[in-house]
């Protein structure tokens, strides 16, 4: 498997070298909804330079980057290039090799279960067989690495790169088993964007399940584990945060870094839904509407984690779609991450309902982005509304996505216990129906 | 949200929609090709109106006298242009600074990237020369424009007076708010292009222009003038500009309104409005008049000096005096009073106009179709694409044995190739259609006994009609048999790669969008390998969108009432190419890349499917 993820590797930065050196890179790195005022590389620049005169990069309004990507790109700056083509290639690595055990796991408790008699007779269809799951891990990386949204993204420079490469270690080192590095990965994650915090339930989860510790508030094993779990978390968030202000030498990172995420000022337009709101709205309600919004992110965890506490690694993808989907500066290499992992989905496929619908509106969207663009900004002729409708419509579709493998997963797991054709009293068939 | 989660009903549903698939599809095209034609009829269409109010409730009063004298100047100006052989920079300097102005010009030159023999040009060179009024009673932050062109020959030399004429009136005034720019243009255009990039700082064509020494504000407005007589019997609006933008439809109703105030006829696409709308002739002429706007504005092409200031977010439009033998006449003052008029009620704008419409469509000069009128009519053909795509995506998952181990979801497997092989190759054809004709004109040149011009469109015919060989090369490449499969995924992706082309296309220009859409759709929604393969090709060679184009030429001669006969047409047809080539690399117009990268290679997709073996 590795010669095919070689070659894989070689086409990705291929493509993503060539067009670094095109003059499509220029037109990329300015497209609103690839970089956000939060990840720009043009922002970094200024951050660097302001860096190099000795100001602190955070006076003024422009730079909103934590301290430590400022100096990684302090160092390596004139490699950029390949930093970012490397963070590509070292997450979809990650991604790999997290999916190939994963489903190593998956197989281990199906062959389990299914000595054990535990699925009904009618369900051998439902059970995955290896020859299926085999290519998934390529896929997977395949997935992620020649997604067009990946690609721009790279190209663009954007940061969001290096998040998703600290996102894709801390899957795998959570699926490999490693507590201290999941923590640590996941506290690096958190400190560049907040929003991965909720990933600690998941992983958390998936860590106890591991162990075989039963999440149950009376067993004390639980809480130990739990309160380990967290102590390394929020240690190394805390040794991250010290860092940087060791570093810096002032706390000026932190209003610009996590205000800026969590106060949403700036108003640029992206494919998120923030920016339309907050720019009309009046300004005594913006702290209520605030907090409405970005709690939505927050809002999905606890539910979530009770109804999928058995599947931890579902929830942290349905997690990521949520905070790609939610955040307050969304770009398109948000949202690479979680597509990347609908290839490990790929058994769901039957129960999907509305993936023809959802795919199409995804591509129609993507493609009338940068043409409502042009007719607003260019052409002067339409307006604001015409964009925003576009993002209204990409995020509905986005969350139709999520919901409809969430129902999928859902149906598969109940068919495997109820078996899978269902009959009413009377004998006639039955229909699920989600109300 | 029941639709969506409920099984029965969304079975239902779908299976009317598959069942009953090919009615629908036509019902649609039908419905659709009828709501187009029924936005000509006047009871659909609304009466234009001023929405600007600070346009509408002013009233100003015009009093320009000196007609006379502006066309003694413009016959000044055509003596010297005569002598000069080209803009008379000198003279037009010296008369403009008498007339009080501060006058500048700027020097332009630009090589063709291959001989233009409508206008006989290659390398060209010209000046700019423009005046401004400074505004006395504002803080000159904004501006609006005059043009005139500089045109060869007896061409225009009135519109130049009457620019002169106007320039020495509006300078005597005191109330002008915004800061007035007299501009004559060398080389329509080309001298447009250059001094609009000059003023703006921009340079996106490669164009070798001096900088501009003085500027306005940021400009408001413009209109250019065209005027190649001395009395006139009815002045035509030109209003479709780059790539099919138009203004905002004030300054057409401004236009209108002054027209109706001063007493001149007034038209658009040299048709005038009539009353009779109840007649088939009235209302023929409603859709005369509406169909060469939509040719026109399918073209992409800027209709007068005014297309290329849009680009800018700048409202303009040209006004062209058109002298016929009808009785009534209007002079040269009239028309000065009527610019006067209208400059006068734009120095009154407070921001940029943009109450009132910018998609729209006008049957005649008095009345317009919005774009949530116009749009369902395209709507109406999109959507058989979407019908035609669910059928497939029903007939694809339908079996269930398929749909465990199809492979066309899932890259890696040998399904992705047969899909993944004809758009390549369609799509470098096209690559090769847009590339080639300008890179091979020399060579073509030196092995074909033919002009530049005619190799760069004969190469781009030779090339497009290559492509028609493909599905040949196609399956070649391709190991095995084509399956039913196969054909089917591809079908459903050039289906729905066609649906957001159009939609893309058919809200930057509709026009162009619906016209292809009226060709395409219907190939689209029929074309499977298992027709009659003859008959089929036929078709689809009719309608492709080099053959639409074609047709269009012959319509649009027709409409404009100068029918041609097949061999005029197809020079036509020819020289309507290179234009469209040329226009591409001038100004930046977007249909021949449209056409060459993406709808071409779509329709490509569909001729490999009509030959899939």
């Amino acid at each position: 498997m590795a010669a095919p993820l070689t070659l894989l590797l070689i086409v990705a930065v291929t493509i993503r070298a060539a067009l670094f050196r095109s003059s499509l890179a220029d037109l990329i790195s300015e497209r609103v909804e690839v970089v956000s005022p939060l990840n720009a590389w043009k922002r970094v620049v200024e951050g660097l330079a302001l860096l190099d005169l000795e100001i602190s990069p955070y006076s003024g309004d422009v730079f909103h980057e934590t301290p430590l990507v400022i100096y990684l790109f302090h160092f390596l700056v004139d490699y950029a290039e390949i930093t970012f083509m490397l963070a590509d290639c070292l997450t979809a690595v990650a991604l790999y090799l997290a999916v190939k055990d994963y489903n190593k796991q998956v197989f281990r408790k199906q062959r389990y279960a299914l000595e054990a008699d535990r699925y009904p007779m009618d369900c051998l269809e439902l059970i995955r067989s290896p020859k299926e799951m085999y290519y998934i891990p390529l896929k997977v990386a395949m997935f992620y690495l020649l997604n067009p949204f990946t690609i721009l993204s790279c190209v663009a420079k954007c940061t969001c790169g290096l998040n998703n490469a600290v996102i894709a270690l801390f899957i795998l080192s959570t699926i490999r088993g490693s507590a201290l590095l999941s923590a640590i990965f996941l506290a690096l994650a958190t400190y560049q964007s907040i929003y991965p915090l909720t990933l600690c339930v998941p992983a958390l989860l998936y860590l106890l399940q591991r162990l075989y510790i039963p999440v149950n508030v009376q067993r004390s094993s639980f809480w130990l584990y739990t309160l380990q779990y967290l102590f390394m978390f929020l240690g190394s968030l805390f040794i991250l945060v010290g860092l940087s202000f060791f570093l810096l030498g002032s706390w000026d990172f932190l209003p610009a870094v996590y205000g800026f995420i969590l106060s949403v000022p700036d108003l640029t337009p992206n494919i998120g839904l923030f920016w339309y709101f907050f720019a009309e709205m009046f300004d005594h309600f913006r702290l209520f509407f605030l907090c409405v919004f970005q709690i939505n992110v927050f809002f999905y965890t606890l539910p979530l984690s009770i109804k999928l506490k058995e599947h931890p690694v579902f929830l942290i993808f349905m997690q990521i779609a949520l905070i790609a989907i939610f955040k307050s500066y969304p770009t398109v290499g948000d949202l690479s991450l979680y597509l990347a992992f609908l290839p490990v989905w790929n058994h769901l496929y039957r129960f999907l309902r509305n993936i023809f619908l959802v795919s199409c509106v995804l591509l129609a969207c993507s493609a009338l982005f940068p043409v409502l663009w042009h007719l607003w900004i260019y052409a002067g002729s339409a307006n604001s509304n015409f964009y925003y409708a576009i993002t209204l419509l990409f995020s509905v579709a986005q969350i139709l996505l999520v919901s409809d493998y969430f129902y999928a997963f859902l149906r598969r797991e109940h068919h495997l216990t109820n078996g899978l054709y269902l009959k009413k009293k009377d004998g006639s068939e039955a229909t699920l129906v989600l109300k | 949200m029941g639709l969506l989660s409920d099984p029965n009903r969304r079975r239902a549903l779908i299976g009317m929609l598959t069942r009953l698939n090919a009615p629908i599809c036509l019902v649609c095209y039908m419905a659709g090709v009828a709501w187009f034609m029924g936005l000509a009829f006047e009871p659909f269409t609304l009466r234009t109106y001023m929405s600007e109010n600070a346009m509408g409730s002013t009233m100003v009063e015009e009093r320009f006298p000196s007609g006379e004298a502006a066309l003694a100047t413009g016959r000044e100006f055509a003596a010297h242009k005569k002598k000069a052989g080209g803009m008379p920079v000198d003279w037009l300097v010296r008369t403009m600074q008498s007339k009080g102005l501060e006058v500048f010009t700027q020097r332009f030159s630009r090589k063709l990237p291959f001989p233009d023999e409508n206008k006989e040009r290659y390398m060209v060179k010209g000046y700019n020369v423009y005046g401004i009024l400074r505004a006395p009673r504002a803080p000159r932050t904004e501006a609006l424009v005059l043009s005139a062109p500089c045109s060869p020959g007896n061409d225009n030399n009135q519109a130049v007076g009457l620019l002169l004429g106007l320039a020495q009136y509006f300078r005597s005034q005191i109330y002008w708010a915004k800061d007035i720019i007299f501009l004559v243009n060398e080389h329509d255009l080309i001298g447009m292009q250059a001094w609009l990039e000059g003023y703006h700082h921009t340079n996106t064509t490669g164009m070798d222009w001096s900088p501009l020494q003085g500027r306005g504000g940021s400009i408001q407005a413009a209109l250019s003038l065209e005027l190649s007589s001395d009395v006139v019997t009815s002045l035509d609006l030109v209003l479709e500009g780059l790539n099919g933008q138009l203004p905002n439809l004030d300054l057409a109703n401004l236009f209108y309104a002054f027209c109706q105030k001063i007493g001149v006829l007034c038209t658009i696409q040299g048709k005038l409005p009539r009353n009779d709308w109840d007649t088939t002739s009235g209302y023929s002429h409603a859709v005369q008049t509406m169909m060469l706007m939509v040719l026109k504005q399918a073209s992409g092409r800027p209709w007068g000096d005014h297309g290329l200031f849009l680009r800018y977010h700048i409202e303009a439009a040209s006004i062209k005096g058109v002298n016929s033998f009808r009785q009534y006449k209007t002079d040269a003052t009239t028309i000065g009073r009527l610019m006067e008029g209208m400059y006068r009620k734009l120095n009154n704008l407070l921001e940029r106009l943009h109450q009132s419409y910018f998609f729209y469509l006008m049957p005649s000069l008095s009345r317009f179709v919005s774009i949530g009128y116009y749009m369902p009519a395209f709507g109406l053909l999109a959507v058989i694409l979407l019908l035609r795509a669910l059928d497939l995506w029903v007939q694809l998952s339908s079996p269930p044995t398929i749909t465990e181990d199809d492979g066309t979801e899932v890259p890696s497997s040998p399904g992705v190739l047969s899909i993944l092989t004809p758009l390549v190759i369609s799509h470098l054809t096209g690559v090769a259609l847009y590339t080639l004709p300008i890179l091979s004109q020399e060579t073509a040149v030196q092995h074909f006994p033919v002009s530049e011009t005619e190799a760069v469109v004969l190469t781009a015919i030779a090339i497009y009609t290559a492509g028609l060989a493909l599905p040949h090369n196609t399956h070649r490449l391709l190991s095995g048999e084509g399956t039913e499969q196969g054909w089917k995924v591809l079908k459903l992706v050039a289906v729905l790669y066609l649906a957001v082309l159009l939609g893309c296309t058919a809200l930057i220009n509709f026009s162009l969008g619906f016209i292809l859409a009226l060709t395409l759709v219907p190939l689209a929604a029929f074309i499977t390998p298992h027709v009659p393969k003859a008959l089929s090709a036929f078709l689809m060679v009719v309608l492709s969108p080099g053959c639409t184009l074609l047709f269009a030429v012959f319509f649009f001669q027709e409409l404009q009432e100068t029918p041609v006969s097949v061999q005029e047409g197809w020079m036509l047809f020819l020289s309507v190419i290179s234009q469209g080539i040329l226009d591409h690399a001038l100004y930046g117009s977007l249909v021949y890349p449209l056409v060459a990268l993406l709808v071409y290679p779509c329709w490509l997709l569909f001729w490999n499917i009509l030959f899939w073996k």
